[in-house]
């Protein structure tokens, strides 16, 4: 410490703040996190950091994607999946922000409900002495008596909806009356089925599941844990529980865009499958119908028809002329033309034999780079191009996808004069392997139809509270909260007149007998509410109509 | 299936309505010209008044306190005052049915509704921006803004016109729904919605920051005050911002029936959320102390911007599930 030091101890001696203490710091982060500042800079915050998820591969949407840009980018590619970039939406700075804020609205909205519930059960406050001084009032002269102007103000206000406060001793010319309170629920009803958007997403996540499946024409399709392609279930799902309900695709069709040109030429027109299903083993079976945008239901399971393609049956036989299989393998389409790639595995044969290559729909030639093309995505000229593979199918018997082929225990089959062999059959033809190694028979092709079966227990409860939230949007943006006060003035006999109070008018003084009385009307909103005055003077014009029929009558 | 000829007849609806649209584009900056000097030469020969003078829209703020009987019109300079504007005006009603037929031609060519491509849905997003600028204009004085809306929506035509154009065709099996329709007209009339309120977000923060430099050049003063500027710009965007959520949550039923999940974060998803995040931050942070309204405007301008990303960048440079239709 030197000295020029000691000056400043002093002075902040002399304006110590007291010691917050444990408590008072968490009490004072509780504050700051539900404060609406805290709340708002988190939702910002929320916004920008869910915009990497649009620019990189997800790989909850599209894993593929997201290995292929590793392998191109590897240095980028490996520090953006340090920081969770590839799965932004389970990362935990993602989760951080969301979970934060829903504290915070927490802590913002039971507060606000206790004081709302409070708001509710209490009458509207007094109404100030000067009601002029209220930014918005509107005052005028009725040609009848106090209490008739009164009554006919509870009339209007009543009408109108609006809280009036009991009658009070002493204050029997005015009234205070408030409505307008569905802008707060409707706040309240907002806020808190977000929260009930986000723990039935949760609901969902933890005991929903996803599977998918490629069903070929004329096959049957049970659904079990083991028998789906992939399954991603949730993690407190019992996969034992899953619905064994079973389907059998009789037919799919497709159809292709023929008239239009450029970018549309050949652009899906039509998807649907005509099924035959079982609620269950044993059940009575049923002709269904499952296109896009027409889901099947057994029971809170759904069936999605989401992909098809082609798969080409094909027959193998050995040297002697004995059937190996007749094989019905769905390839994948790789483009908008439906070039499908996919494998054929002869396990039977001995050595085992393998078919790797490409099915054409509409077989348009050999491209030197990418081999051979499809022009056109449905069957006008269907080819299957193949190399053949010979060795061990199933090397380590690992399991291996039934689209490609392991080849790292395989040799590729060459002709007689050493060129690879490769095969191009069309449908019904047959072709002879090298060597004797027997025969391939392309006999035909069938669609198949790439099936999503979804069981999401957070789906109606998410669309429940989506619509209960939209309404309470728009109850708290529509609904105005504002605060109504009436006075009346006695004016007497209509010859007096009270100056500033009222506005002169001839037809007043024509008939003496006539009691007059002064109104004034003000009001109160919550927040800005640009047709205050507008309501005001309505309000106003109809007590002064009320207040004279009743007269009248 | 599709009728080319009524496809033909729909473009040449819509180049017309380019042309009326430019010159009504033309009338409006007359009038801003003619009633912005006016309110120049007032407000430096009364400035006390010049606040309730400009224009209709800001005699809300001048009304209160007081029984309140403004007319819409302020009676005597009116006449010379407003010619050009309201040439403009009826060439933009006239634009509008222009358009209308435009979509309707498209749509009868299809036999569906006209909502199936960016194109597409470029036209029907004019054609409400349009529609409720109109329908606005014959309930209030909105003279002043009609350059506003006429600029955007012509450049948004041409851009439809020269870079979306897309053949009439049928739709692919995946925008084959009623959810179609019921989704992408309520998220395009909401985007109109929000162009009108970008617009008017912008003027107000150009009116404020003339007004707190006191330099308020011509074209500016044809507008309504800043504070009055700025509650026209909110309650525009309280409408619009259940209607998004409608898009929102339509749009997620329309997901979960055509691929078996409600909510995906595929990049449209993302950025559907991300707009809606960002209006639902302005809504706030205009109910925040310690915000002031030029801040808060500066995040609606921000959602507008998101819109923008969502519709021309999301659409085309990124792969998702919402890539459709060929452009």
């Amino acid at each position: 410490m030197t000295d020029t030091r000691k000056a400043p101890p002093q002075t902040s001696a002399q304006i110590r703040q007291p010691r917050l203490g444990l408590v008072g710091w968490l009490r004072w982060m509780w504050r700051q996190l539900t404060s609406m500042r805290t709340a708002l800079m988190l939702l910002m915050l929320l916004a920008v950091a869910a915009v990497p998820g649009s620019i990189w591969p997800q790989r909850s949407v599209d894993p593929v994607r997201v290995t292929e840009y590793l392998r191109e980018n590897p240095t980028t590619g490996e520090w953006l999946d340090r920081f969770g970039f590839f799965d932004v939406y389970s990362s935990p700075w993602f989760a951080a922000i969301y979970l934060l804020l829903m504290i915070s609205l927490v802590g913002c909205i039971v507060p606000r409900a206790g004081q709302h519930w409070r708001t509710l059960r209490a009458q509207p406050p007094r109404a100030p002495r000067n009601l002029h001084r209220l930014e918005a009032h509107t005052r005028t002269r009725v040609d009848a008596p106090p209490e008739a102007v009164l009554e006919a103000a509870r009339r209007v206000l009543g009408r109108r909806r609006l809280r009036i406060r009991a009658a009070e001793e002493g204050r029997e010319l005015e009234i205070a009356a408030e409505g307008g309170y569905l802008r707060e629920t409707g706040n309240l009803v907002f806020h808190i089925s977000l929260l009930a958007v986000i723990v039935s997403v949760a609901v969902g996540h933890l005991w929903g599941w996803r599977g998918e499946i490629i069903v070929p024409e004329g096959e049957t399709f049970t659904s079990q844990a083991a028998r789906f392609d992939t399954l991603e279930a949730g993690p407190w799902v019992d996969e034992n529980s899953i619905q064994p309900f079973s389907l059998r695709l009789d037919r799919l069709d497709v159809e292709f865009e023929t008239q239009a040109g450029g970018a549309q030429f050949g652009a899906p027109r039509l998807f649907e499958g005509q099924f035959t299903t079982t609620d269950a083993p044993g059940a009575p079976e049923q002709r269904q119908v499952l296109g896009v945008n027409n889901p099947l239901h057994f029971g809170s399971t759904s069936v999605f028809l989401l992909g098809n393609g082609y798969a080409p049956v094909v027959t193998v036989t050995d040297s002697d002329g004995r059937s190996l299989g007749t094989f019905t393998a769905p390839f994948l389409p790789q483009d908008d033309t439906y070039t499908s790639t996919g494998a054929i595995k002869v396990p039977a044969a001995d050595p085992q034999l393998g078919f790797y290559g490409a099915f054409l729909p509409t077989f348009g030639g050999f491209d030197e780079a990418a081999g051979p093309i499809s022009t056109f995505p449905d069957l006008m000229d269907p080819r299957l191009a193949l190399g053949v593979y010979e060795g061990t199918l199933f090397p380590g018997g690992r399991p291996q996808s039934v689209y490609t082929l392991d080849t790292a225990q395989m040799e590729q089959v060459t002709t007689t004069d050493g060129d690879v062999s490769r095969i191009l059959l069309a449908p019904g033809e047959t072709i002879e392997l090298p060597g004797g190694r027997g025969t391939v028979s392309f006999d035909g092709v069938v669609r198949w139809g790439g099936l999503v079966v979804r069981h999401d227990p957070g789906r109606v409860p998410v669309l429940i509270s989506s619509i209960v939230l939209l309404g309470g949007l728009i109850a708290m943006l529509t609904v105005k909260r504002r605060r109504v006060f009436v006075r009346v003035t006695d004016q007497g006999q209509a010859t007096t007149d009270q100056g500033e109070a009222t506005t002169d008018q001839g037809e007043g003084t024509a008939d003496p007998g006539e009691r007059h009385t002064g109104l004034t009307v003000a009001g109160l909103a919550k927040g800005s509410d640009p047709q205050l005055q507008d309501y005001l003077d309505a309000l106003a014009e109809e007590i002064t109509a009320a207040a004279r029929t009743k007269d009248d009558a | 299936m599709t009728d080319q000829t009524l496809a033909q007849a729909s473009d040449i609806a819509v180049w017309a309505t380019m042309v009326v649209l430019t010159l009504a584009m033309l009338a409006f900056a007359g009038h801003l010209a003619v009633t912005g000097t006016r309110a120049r030469d007032r407000s430096a020969a009364a400035p006390a008044q010049a606040g309730s003078m400009t224009s209709a829209g800001s005699a809300d703020e001048a009304g209160s306190g007081s029984v309140a009987v403004l007319a819409p019109e302020t009676p005597e300079p009116s006449a010379p005052n407003r010619r050009w504007g309201v040439i403009g005006l009826q060439l933009t009603w006239l634009a509008t049915f222009g358009l209308i037929a435009g979509v309707a031609l498209r749509g009868l060519s299809v036999g569906r509704a006209p909502l199936g491509n960016m194109y597409e849905f470029a036209i029907v997003a004019v054609m409400f921006t349009l529609i409720v600028y109109s329908a606005w204009s014959l309930r209030q004085d909105r003279l002043w803004l009609g350059l506003f809306i006429t600029l955007p929506a012509t450049l948004i035509l041409a851009a439809a016109k020269l870079s979306w154009y897309t053949e009439a065709s049928q739709l692919m099996p995946s925008l084959n729904s009623i959810w179609l329709v019921i989704h992408v007209t309520v998220a395009t009339l909401s985007v109109a919605l929000f162009t009108i309120g970008c617009a008017l977000a912008l003027l107000y923060l150009a009116k404020d920051r003339a007004e707190t430099k006191g330099e308020v050049p011509h074209w500016l003063a044809a507008l309504p005050s800043a504070p009055s500027l700025e509650r026209i710009t909110y309650g525009l965007h309280i409408v619009a911002f259940p209607l998004w959520t409608f898009t929102l949550i339509a749009g997620a039923i329309w997901a979960e029936q055509a691929w078996g999940r409600y909510w995906g974060w595929d990049p449209k998803e993302v950025w559907t959320f991300v707009i809606w995040v960002v209006y639902a931050a302005y809504l706030h942070a205009r109910a925040t102390s310690g915000w002031t309204a030029r801040k808060a405007t500066w995040l609606a301008v921000a959602g507008f911007g998101c819109i923008i990303i969502n519709y021309a960048v999301v659409n085309i440079f990124f792969v998702g599930w919402h890539s459709y239709s060929g452009v």
